[in-house]
């Protein structure tokens, strides 16, 4: 029998002489050290947080900040920039001289800090309740992403015979499907009907219905590369001591497997979050994603395109927001990775 | 070797059958979803409902249906938009190929130099300055939304700088390449730049990481020993092994961009290809013709898989065993 029977972790750390000098920290306190001590990461993690502190205080800004209301149009309104007192929108004095031009930046973080959009409503309300309903879907289906990619590889690898070919054909087939396109197809049709699952009926409207989309398409990302990992696993010796000394296979799975896939599953997290957010942007911007009253970073640069040429702001704000989350995330994922070192790798999407 | 390919020959048919299947449900077997309602209008009273049934065959089984779809996509090759009455599928998504070929052909010529040339100098210049700097170039690169980099290329040459330094920069849209070679080019020169800043990034993590490994080999130590010069080193050695994981992620991304994912930089754009005629036929619910170009997109994207798999057993025989 091997003497790693029962370690359960990413690496033997400890030898014996060790433990007799001082006690060893242990992978998971050992990876934690190396990325706090990691500053881009560090740094990445504070940028991920200080979105979502904003965005989480978004009625504060709106109620008691800017004195707007980022979801009711306000197309006779007025607003104050130098003192003087300004319409929100202005008849266009170009071309037909149809449509408005709304009110561009103010740099006033009472009045329209960062201009209005196409029916008065504050840039910057709008671009932090946004943010909430893009950062929760990025966050939310990332999360049921990965546990659902865990359970379904886990158990594809480690139980193998007819539940692994028929959850790997599974994989091949959701692989195949380029994941906008099966992402479009989803949301079209669940848009008008909403979805209903038994009892559970979700309305066409709601968040949960791109959270879902995302969340599904993207199992196979996170599946396959686990499910490879457990099929290495099931033949180290480690778990074959297991079997001989009569373990039942759920104690293997969760002394013994989970903890040598959890790295890897954690060094997905960040960086499927920040990918299901491009994702639900690209949706949004579709017109797809999330619906309105609801908004998010892709619902606002929707918004700002027939304003593009002039009033850019409305689409420029949300863009950046989005990337500023994403390099967080990602350079975060980087050193998530770099800490625990699995080989895990991620495809990107157009 | 035959019958590795025999073998993955029948596994790329089964999926494709199974996304057939997978998109026929989606579409028309949703609980709720009724595309009789949808082609009828708002408001339709319950006999011109039956009616719109009938005459699109709504009312038959299932399975039968999309037996009779297939046979119209396939057999007779004259299934028709339920939008445009009349307009067939095929040809419309035949005419939008080459607009797509060109966007995501010219595109890839310049994310495999950008991400061949970054990744190299990356890896060879390990420990210096450069190395993060490229790799956070790649980083910004595949974390900005593509549309939006699209709108904002739009925005800059379009608008902003269209009187000076972009006066040269032709409104959106197409020019076929064999009606004018030179406005071919000009007019798809911004989108060819805004797809390949996605993966040049991409590409030269993976390059890096591939050469990196490459330099730790044996036969890297093996070539120093004989006295060649570091960049022949670099560039007929290293480079050249980790050449192959490239050119299979090359082949998967390139058939998923030909299938249609260049979809968002095609609207942006207002390029008339796949990826467009997909977007306009969901806008407007026109269900053969998604189906049309859901199946032409998967159909690329399993030959791709098809293709670099075979190509993998070719390079390295002890896949063909798997």
């Amino acid at each position: 029998m091997s003497s790693d029977a029962s370690v359960a972790g990413p690496a033997p750390a400890s030898t014996e002489r060790a433990r007799t000098v001082r006690p060893s920290a242990g992978p998971w306190r050992t990876a934690l050290a190396s990325l706090r001590r990691d500053r881009v990461a560090m740094v990445s993690l504070a940028v991920f947080l200080l979105v979502v502190l904003a965005c989480v205080l978004a009625p504060v800004f709106e109620h008691h900040v800017a004195h707007t209301d980022a979801f009711t149009s306000n197309i006779s309104g007025t607003t104050v920039v130098h003192g003087r007192r300004v319409p929100v929108l202005t008849p266009s004095s170009t071309g037909l001289g149809l449509g408005v031009t709304p009110i561009g930046p103010t740099w006033d973080l009472h009045h329209y800090f960062l201009g209005a959009d196409g029916q008065g409503r504050d840039v910057m309300a709008r671009l932090l309740f946004g943010g909430r309903n893009s950062l929760l879907i990025g966050v939310v289906s990332a999360v049921i992403a990965c546990g659902l990619a865990t359970v379904l590889g886990v158990a594809a690898g480690y139980f193998g015979g007819v539940l692994d070919a028929i959850l790997s054909r599974l994989f091949d087939v959701v692989w195949a499907f380029p994941v906008y396109l099966l992402a479009i197809s989803l949301s079209v049709v669940l848009l008008t009907s909403g979805l209903t699952v038994g009892p559970v009926h979700i309305e066409g409207d709601s968040l949960w219905l791109p959270i879902l989309i995302i969340a599904v398409i993207y199992v196979p990302y996170v599946a396959r590369p686990l499910r490879g990992q457990v099929l290495t696993l099931r033949g180290r010796d480690f778990i074959q001591a297991g079997v001989g000394n009569g373990a039942t296979d759920l104690r293997i799975l969760r002394k013994d497997v989970l903890p040598n896939v959890m790295p890897t599953v954690l060094v997905f997290l960040p960086l499927m979050t920040a990918l299901n957010m491009l994702t639900e942007s690209a949706l949004s911007f579709l017109s797809i994603g999330v619906q309105p009253p609801n908004a998010s970073w892709g619902t606002i640069i929707n918004d700002g395109l027939g304003l593009l040429y002039t009033r850019p702001t409305v689409t420029l704000a949300p863009g950046l927001m989005i990337a500023v989350t994403a390099v967080a995330l990602n350079l975060l994922g980087d050193g998530v990775r770099s800490a625990l070192d699995p080989k895990a790798r991620l495809r990107g999407a157009a | 070797m035959l019958m590795f390919v025999g073998r993955r020959s029948v596994a790329a048919v089964f999926v494709l059958f199974t996304i057939s299947v997978l998109v026929f449900l989606i579409f028309f077997a949703t609980p709720g979803v009724d595309p009789a309602a949808r082609i009828a209008g708002r408001n339709a009273d319950p006999a011109t409902l039956a009616q719109v049934r009938h005459e699109f065959g709504l009312d038959r089984p299932i399975p039968i249906r999309y037996g009779l779809m297939m046979e119209h996509l396939f057999v007779h090759r004259d299934l028709t938009s339920f939008v445009n009455r009349g307009a067939l599928v095929i040809p419309q998504i035949l005419q939008a190929v080459p607009v797509t070929l060109s966007l995501v052909a010219g595109a890839a010529v310049i994310w495999m130099v950008l991400g061949l040339l970054m990744g190299t100098v990356a890896a060879a210049r390990r420990g210096t300055a450069l190395d993060p700097l490229m790799m956070l170039l790649g980083v910004v690169g595949v974390s900005i939304p593509v549309y939006w980099l699209g709108e904002v290329v739009n925005l800059l040459t379009q608008s902003r700088w269209h009187s000076g330094l972009f006066s040269w920069v032709p409104p959106l849209g197409y020019v076929s390449l064999s009606d004018n070679p030179g406005e071919w080019a000009l007019h798809l020169l911004f989108p060819w730049l805004t797809l390949a800043a996605l993966y040049a990034g991409i590409y030269a993590r993976v390059v890096r990481g591939e050469v990196l490994e490459a330099l730790n080999e044996d036969y890297v130590r093996t070539a120093r020993a004989k006295g060649l010069s570091e960049r022949r080193i670099l560039v007929r050695h290293a480079l050249r092994c980790s050449l192959i994981p490239i050119v299979s992620l090359f082949g998967l991304d390139f058939g998923a961009l030909v299938g249609g994912a260049a979809l968002l930089t095609e609207v942006v754009f207002g390029l008339p290809g796949v990826g467009k005629l997909t977007f306009d036929s969901l806008q407007n619910l026109d269900l053969p013709v998604i189906m049309g170009c859901v199946l032409y997109a998967a159909f690329f994207v399993v030959l791709a898989n098809a293709v670099v798999d075979v190509l993998y057993a070719a390079l390295d025989p002890r896949v063909r065993r798997a």
